[in-house]
């Protein structure tokens, strides 16, 4: 698709440009071939053609002619030549700026065209497709329509089979019950017989047989039937219920005092309410009913709160019953204006209503200060109370309670301090290996430093001997061999080796010295270090002062300090692992 | 909670006489009285055949026992151990047999339902009261002992008579708007008297002392009704279980629904504790299952349990009923009020192992108890509100607002607890328990919140 539209966008922008081209070409053809056969447009002999052949042209095109032909001379204007020619090349260029805006157009509406194009082929598919759908969906909706027909059909087969049903049901019952009384009056007719036959028979089996007869329940003798004691019965009887009528009214009448009771307080409270809403509102009460029917209203509500002593008067149940009701609507319709009210101020945000709530603000927020300071100064006793029992031990219990607190208290704040010296450990721990790293950097220089001096010293001592070339040989051999000795120490311990290098490098080694005596000092100063303690010290000060030439001030005081206390560890260390 | 030893009975015959004194038991033809506070053995009596019932007179001074087979009724003293009386019906037939509430006399329904002789002991008074309904509850005494309510049936129709207990007068005889009536019941101060249809239909009505309709209740038709009623012991509430698995109860003022309790199989509410019984079977090995294991070892059914809360919502097992058979397991059947009337408890019979709590005084479910097995008993204690059942296992479980215990019955044999009856003075429970054993257990109140 985009490929296609790319052709034809192209095929369609050289149709495009052919026509201008045409056109200009058509234009600018008689120029051309006039300017082609220029040779034969002017010839010596139709100058006078030539002439007012331009002259018209250029005329036609608006422009001054050339030359006036007033003069019969033939002489050219040159000024107005040129000025013609300059004009005509305004045009031109003009012309050609314009066809380029043309080009230009023409290619955007061009391909406008064809994004209409590709749109409204989209388009009809799109119709297309919800054509299709949508018969679909006709068809759809007929087969549905088919259903529901089809299950209405369905319902009333099965609303008359529950019809017949219920039929059935209903003669069935009819049929048993009937079935039922009859046998209920066969079981009787039986039961009638038995009787009789059992009456009949004078049966003696049927006996009792009681040793002695025993009193009544109530000790009283029993009473002989009479209509006496058939009216005792009922009496008794009228007597129960009558009882139990009374009790049942006692319990009604005390919980109808109650809700009496609530009846009144909620009427007080809804008239007090009412009563001092109504001055503030009073216009719009005004407005709204007429002063009469709120007068009048006062007095019914007055009415009936002096009538409330006889509570239990129809009249007066009546009159509190309609004079609450009375007062709950226009609660209601209260309250209900109240909400439209808040909501249009909500809305409208008039500045009157929000000066009033600005000063309420105020207000409110005076009170809630007060409060808040009243609540302080509450706390506050509080607290000083609090202090109060905790100074007097007032309870074995609490107080232990309290110490227990503290005691928590102060492990929190002494782990919280272990902790801060733990941080701090480690921080110095690191600062110490970067400081031992800077030593070891700063020995390794030195001994370079030192091995410079020595072979400088070595040098002038030889310089200075009668065979300055015969003890060189053992010397650089005896300076290897201290070398891979060295080496070998420094294999075994690293810290060692910090203390070792330079005393090594340090000892004043005359040419004259063999090897292994140097060896032999150096393990002397190695391993009894105790024992040259004493000379050990000033020596590194004297390094000291020899490695100051790097550091400036007090760096190297505080090197041999830390030198120190890495032997001191290193002393630590191997008591550590000794131990 | 102390158990006392096992103690034989027959046909599950055992009652606390209404002073709470003493302990009857029947084991075959003979009639155990003991002290209550001893269990020591006081009176031994001997009837004449095997003894099919056996109850209290109302104060506590005679013993009634009756051998339904024989037709025979004997009764027997407590203050004078050789006095004696016998009651033969002959050959009519006895089909059961009821002290008055004035304990002198005693009321025989004969077989067929043929009639109803009331036996004087004072007098050796006999007199008849023909027509008595046979139905679920046709007979019931007022609370104070001064009525008694008899359903007959006359004509194909449906009536009540109210007698005076005092000398036998019929006070009150009226027709209810019954199709077949299914039951009466006073109410407990004596004055409402609740009458209800058979299963068919969903009827309840209410009467007067003096015979009139106070109002009439139904819930809904074409389906299967009423299936037990139940007053409070305030005569507040009158709450009805039917078919429909809910219990409905009216107010005695209005005499209308104030409120319905629904028995759902998913319990949502979440105000309400649902405690669950688990078990916990000590582990068997499979050797150990063999049948001469089974049949020896009782300690293989001696599980432990306890009660877990299930946080809602909680589905509980329900049995479907079978619709083809008649009087179908389903819908609730029990309902007892606890003796304060603050709570109700209920048993739906397709969710046979679970007993709901409901509280009266917010009309909400206050807590399910789910047993691993079905529920065969509940009662309340006589005091306190405190709920005691059994699931035909060794167990005895309790509820109280407090919470929920099941303690293990310490039985050899592994006998199971098939009913329990409180001791009126909620100190102790009687346990029935099956293999025709009687265990009587003492718990100590106090004692037994403590442990909670």
């Amino acid at each position: 698709m985009p490929e296609s539209s790319l052709d034809k966008d192209i095929c369609s922008s050289s149709e495009c440009r052919t026509p201008p081209l045409r056109q200009f070409s058509q234009s600018s053809l008689p120029l051309h071939r006039k300017s082609y056969m220029l040779s034969t447009f002017c010839t010596e002999q139709n100058v006078q053609e030539c002439q007012s052949h331009i002259n018209q042209e250029v005329s036609s095109l608006g422009l001054q002619p050339v030359w006036t032909e007033s003069g019969s001379s033939s002489e050219m204007n040159v000024v107005a030549v040129l000025n013609c020619m300059y004009d005509l090349i305004q045009m031109h260029r003009r012309g050609l700026r314009s066809l380029e805006n043309m080009e230009v157009e023409q290619l955007k509406s061009s391909g406008n065209v064809d994004y209409l194009q590709l749109t409204s082929t989209r388009l009809k598919e799109q119709l297309e497709l919800s054509k299709r759908e949508n018969t679909g969906l006709l068809e759809r909706e007929r087969q549905l329509q088919l259903k529901v027909k089809s299950l209405q059909n369905c319902l009333k087969n099965e609303k008359e089979e529950v019809q017949k049903l219920q039929n059935i049901i209903a003669s069935r019952a009819s049929q048993y019950n009937h079935e039922m009384k009859r046998k209920e009056r066969e079981f009787n007719k039986l039961k009638e017989r038995l009787n009789q036959l059992l009456i009949d028979k004078k049966e003696k089996k049927q006996a009792i047989d009681v040793l002695n007869n025993i009193g009544r329940a109530d000790g009283k003798r029993s009473l002989w039937k009479t209509e006496k004691t058939e009216a005792k019965h009922e009496a008794e009887m009228y007597k129960a219920l009558l009882s139990d009528y009374d009790t049942r009214q006692r319990e009604l009448l005390l919980e109808n005092a109650e809700l009496n009771k609530v009846l009144q307080q909620m009427k007080k409270d809804m008239v007090s309410i009412l009563s001092s809403k109504k001055p503030i509102l009073k216009g719009d009460k005004y407005q709204d009913d007429g002063a009469q029917a709120d007068s009048e209203d006062e007095e019914e509500v007055f009415d009936s709160s002096k009538e409330s002593v006889e509570l239990y008067c129809v009249h007066a149940r009546e009159k509190l019953t309609n004079s609450i009701r009375l007062q709950w609507r226009r609660l209601k319709s209260h309250v209900e204006r109240l909400d439209s009210q808040a909501s249009l101020a909500q809305m409208g945000g008039s500045r009157n209503n929000d000066a009033v709530s600005q000063e309420t603000h105020k207000e409110e927020m005076d009170r809630l200060k007060l409060e808040i300071q009243q609540c302080k100064d509450f706390i506050q006793t509080q607290q000083q109370l609090l202090q109060q029992q905790l100074s007097s031990p007032c309870d074995e219990e609490t107080a232990s309670l309290l110490s227990d607190c503290y005691m928590l208290q102060e492990k929190e704040r002494l782990g919280d301090e272990w902790k801060t010296l733990e941080e701090q450990r480690t921080i110095f721990e690191r600062e110490r290996r970067n400081f031992t790293e800077a030593a070891i950097r700063l020995s390794h220089e030195r001994k370079a430093f030192e091995e410079d001096r020595a072979t400088w010293l070595k040098h002038q001592f030889l310089n200075l001997s009668p065979f300055p070339d015969s003890k060189k040989p053992p010397m650089s051999k005896s300076k290897s061999a201290f070398l891979i000795s060295e080496t070998k120490a420094s294999a075994t311990s690293a810290p060692e080796k910090l203390i070792r290098c330079p005393s090594g490098t340090n000892l004043p080694t005359p040419g004259c010295v063999p090897h292994t005596s140097s060896t032999a000092d150096l393990y002397r100063t190695l391993c009894l270090i105790p024992e040259n303690g004493a000379t050990k010290p000033k020596r590194k000060s004297d390094h000291a002062e020899e490695s100051g030439v790097f550091f400036n001030g007090k760096a190297p005081v505080r090197h041999k300090q830390w030198n120190d206390s890495e032997e001191h560890s290193s002393h630590t260390k191997e008591q550590n692992s000794s131990i | 909670m102390n158990f006392s030893e096992v103690f034989k009975q027959s046909n599950q015959l055992c009652k606390v006489s209404p002073d709470g004194k003493y302990l009857a038991t029947c084991v075959q033809y003979r009639l155990v009285v003991r002290d209550m506070s001893t269990l020591q053995i006081l009176q031994l009596y001997t009837c004449l055949d095997q003894i099919s019932h056996m109850d209290w007179s109302s104060d506590s001074l005679f013993i009634l026992c009756a051998m339904y087979k024989r037709g025979l009724v004997q009764v027997w003293s407590l203050e004078q151990p050789d006095w004696h009386c016998k009651i033969d019906e002959g050959s009519i037939g006895l089909l059961s047999s009821r002290w008055s509430p004035d304990g002198r006399h005693i009321l025989n329904t004969t077989e067929f339902h043929l009639r109803i002789t009331v036996w004087s002991l004072c007098t050796k008074a006999v007199s008849y009261i023909k027509y008595p309904k046979a139905c679920q509850k046709g007979i019931d005494f007022s609370r104070d002992g001064c009525y008694m309510a008899l359903a007959e049936r006359r004509d194909c129709k449906d009536y009540v008579s109210v007698f005076v207990c005092d000398d036998w007068h019929l006070l009150r005889h009226f027709e209810t708007e019954t199709q077949d009536l299914g039951g009466l019941e006073w109410s407990p101060n004596g004055c409402v008297l609740a009458v209800w249809d058979s299963c068919l239909e969903y009827k309840v009505l209410l009467y007067s002392l003096d015979g009139r309709l106070l109002s009439t209740y139904s819930a809904y038709e074409w389906s299967l009704g009423v299936k037990t009623v139940t007053w409070s012991p305030s005569s507040q509430f009158l709450a009805i279980g039917s078919y429909d698995e809910k219990v409905r109860v009216l107010n005695h003022i209005t005499w209308k629904k104030i409120t319905q309790f629904e028995h759902p199989a998913t319990i949502n509410n979440t105000k309400a504790v649902v405690y669950k019984e688990v078990e916990r079977r000590p582990a068997v090995g499979a050797d150990d299952l063999s049948l001469h294991n089974i049949t020896i070892g009782t300690t293989l059914f001696n599980t432990q349990s306890k009660y877990e809360i299930c946080p809602p919502p909680v589905q509980i097992p329900v049995v479907k009923p079978d619709p083809d058979r008649a009087n179908p397991k389903i819908g609730v059947s029990t309902l007892a009020f606890s003796s304060d009337s603050r709570y109700l408890a209920t048993k739906n019979d397709n969710m046979a192992s679970v007993v709901w709590v409901w509280d009266m005084q917010n009309m909400s479910l206050e807590a399910v108890l789910e047993q691993c097995s079905a529920v065969r008993c509940f009662q309340w204690d006589p005091r306190r509100p405190r709920l005691a059942l059994c699931t035909g296992n060794s167990k005895l479980y309790l509820w109280s607002p407090a919470g929920c215990v099941s303690v293990e019955v310490p039985t050899e044999g592994g006998f199971q607890v098939q009913s329990l009856n409180w001791h009126c003075s909620g100190d102790s429970l009687i346990l029935l328990v099956s293999k025709y054993h009687l265990l009587g257990t003492k718990c100590v109140q106090k004692h037994y919140f403590k442990t909670l």
